[in-house]
């Protein structure tokens, strides 16, 4: 995402954002809006200046500053310092803030990230509506059961499926893996078991071998494709590492 | 993720996309917001006003009060040789350390607190932002500055008077209380720019204040004539030219081309950070 909105260079290929780079963009507030991380936030200013001043960066009207205030339900707290703001209240002046400019697009990481429950329905809810208006909302999450209750697409990612070895020689082989770059946890009530990951199932079975050591079991676990798919059973789609260019759409399914 | 829908309608708060002139003065209004919405912008030049005031104030007092006194002879010299830097050094000279503090902190406390990455992304193209924060904290800056200069001047000079009569329409007199203010200011863009190359504000004041009141001695044990070019061409030394009355007969630079010499230090810094600024990962 950070990719996506310029603020990290990627080491290759573009992100595009409705066939622009997010730099290329006039007034980028009006087409994207993103809630990163919810502190980003001065804590000595006031949740209604916060607003002001991204909204003058894009000339847009403060009055617009009072509706999306309302929007999240922070109208009441608006002139209180952000830094008094609890996890939940600075998520929502995150979102606010990315409700600004009224954007198409909305770039959402993590968004119910210290939220209690009423909160999680709130942007649960909010971010329906927002998709039913026609806008296109990408959100990151690690949360598969609120992705599976909003999303109507679900894009995996996995980078580290993992392994179950079973050994009696176990303390030789998770050194041999640790030396391979891979990473062993100890299962603390059987001493035989390790969870690796890092390496696939054939490097370790490699490696033992090579090692003359005697594994009673080697087996891949569950992957993150696979959760995702027990969970939503259908529309899902999968990508892996590295795939590029990303790009929303204003309201294109991809 | 994708919600679909046929069409987009169109949006947009209000208004079409804006022109190049008006989307920069929309960014300095933005960075007006945000240099007055904290508080310890304030607080800080509060301080360098009542500090810088007040110890001008002060000193100027003890030496009026200790004019006959036995050991006075070489600074009631330099009193009625150079006055106004006589009145204006003491207090000025610490209360730089306020603006060097706050050219910094208006810059670093973004990054801290993470303002930053809302800044970027409402302004992608980064120069332009830094651009407006330079020329709205100058203006901020220049205004108070020539305040506090001329209020000190007033003060030191009223509590002076009776030995050092000195004023505004004297030689060189009121270029050099002008100059004071263009100083600080101009100090103050010097210490944004270190500010936004170093990132973190202890590292970045620390560096401003050893490049501002460190060097100088440093240099000034160098031997020879060595320690007294470098020490001439010094931001510090070099900008505070300009608020000599006069020309000394061991000056380098008279006191607009020492003037010259921090404004060419801060306009290098200032590219420097602007450079670093588009590159680097936010």
């Amino acid at each position: 995402m950070r990719l996506l909105l310029g603020l990290d260079r990627p080491q290759s290929g573009i992100a595009l954002i409705n066939g622009q780079r997010y730099r290329d963009l006039r007034d980028p507030l009006r087409t994207v809006g993103a809630l990163l991380e919810a502190k980003s936030v001065h804590p000595g200013r006031t949740a209604r200046n916060h607003l002001l001043f991204l909204a003058q960066t894009q000339g847009i009207p403060a009055r617009r500053v009072g509706e999306v205030l309302a929007l999240v339900g922070l109208l009441d707290v608006a002139d209180r310092r952000a830094g008094t703001f609890s996890l939940g209240m600075s998520q929502r002046l995150g979102v606010a803030a990315a409700m600004l400019g009224n954007p198409d697009v909305l770039l959402l990481d993590e968004p119910v990230n210290g939220l209690d429950p009423e909160g999680v329905l709130w942007i649960r809810n909010l971010m329906k509506q927002l998709a039913s208006e026609g806008r296109t909302i990408l959100v990151s999450s690690h949360l598969m059961n609120e992705m599976a209750v909003t999303a109507d697409y679900v894009i995996a990612r996995s980078t580290n499926q993992s392994v179950r070895v079973r050994s009696p020689d176990a303390t030789r082989l998770a050194e041999l893996i640790t030396a391979a770059g891979g990473k062993v946890a100890a299962d603390p009530a059987d001493r035989d078991l390790l969870t690796v990951t890092g390496l696939d199932a054939a490097k370790v079975g490699g490696l033992a071998a090579s090692a003359g050591v005697v594994l009673h079991e080697l087996t891949p676990l569950a992957s993150l494709e696979e959760a995702f798919m027990e969970l939503t059973s259908g529309s899902v789609e999968f990508g892996g590492r590295g795939q590029e260019p990303v790009s929303a759409g204003g309201g294109s399914a991809q | 993720m994708t919600a679909t829908s046929p069409a987009a309608p169109a949006r947009g708060a209000s208004g079409p996309a804006t022109g190049r002139a008006t989307a920069f003065v929309n960014l300095m209004r933005a960075e007006w917001t945000k240099i007055r919405s904290v508080r310890s912008t304030v607080w800080t030049l509060i301080v360098f006003v009542v500090v810088t005031v007040g110890l001008t104030a002060l000193i100027n007092w003890l030496t009026e009060t200790h004019w006959y006194g036995p050991k006075a002879a070489t600074r009631d010299a330099r009193a009625i040789s150079d006055p106004v830097s006589f009145i204006l050094g003491t207090g000025i000279g610490l209360g730089q350390l306020a603006i060097c503090v706050l050219g910094v902190l208006v810059i670093t406390s973004e990054y801290s607190t993470g303002v930053i990455r809302a800044t970027l992304l409402a302004v992608p193209r980064r120069i332009p932002a830094l651009a407006a924060k330079a020329v709205v904290f100058a203006a901020l800056l220049i205004v108070v500055a020539e305040i506090v200069s001329f209020g000190s001047f007033f003060v030191g000079s009223a509590i002076l008077h009776a030995h050092v009569p000195v004023s505004l329409s004297g030689p060189g007199v009121t270029r050099a209380v002008i100059g004071a203010g263009l100083y600080l200011t101009v100090l103050g863009l010097f210490a944004l720019a270190i500010g936004t190359v170093i990132r973190h504000s202890a590292g970045a004041i620390a560096t401003v204040i050893g490049v501002v009141f460190v060097l100088p001695i440093l240099s000034g044990l160098l031997p020879g004539s060595w320690g007294a070019h470098i020490n001439a061409y010094l931001p510090e030394q070099a900008g505070s030219l300009i608020t000599h009355t006069h020309e000394q007969a061991s000056d380098l630079l008279s006191p607009w081309q020492g003037f010259g010499v921090l404004c060419i230090w801060t306009d290098l810094l200032l590219a420097v950070a602007a450079y670093l600024l588009d590159r680097r990962d936010a």
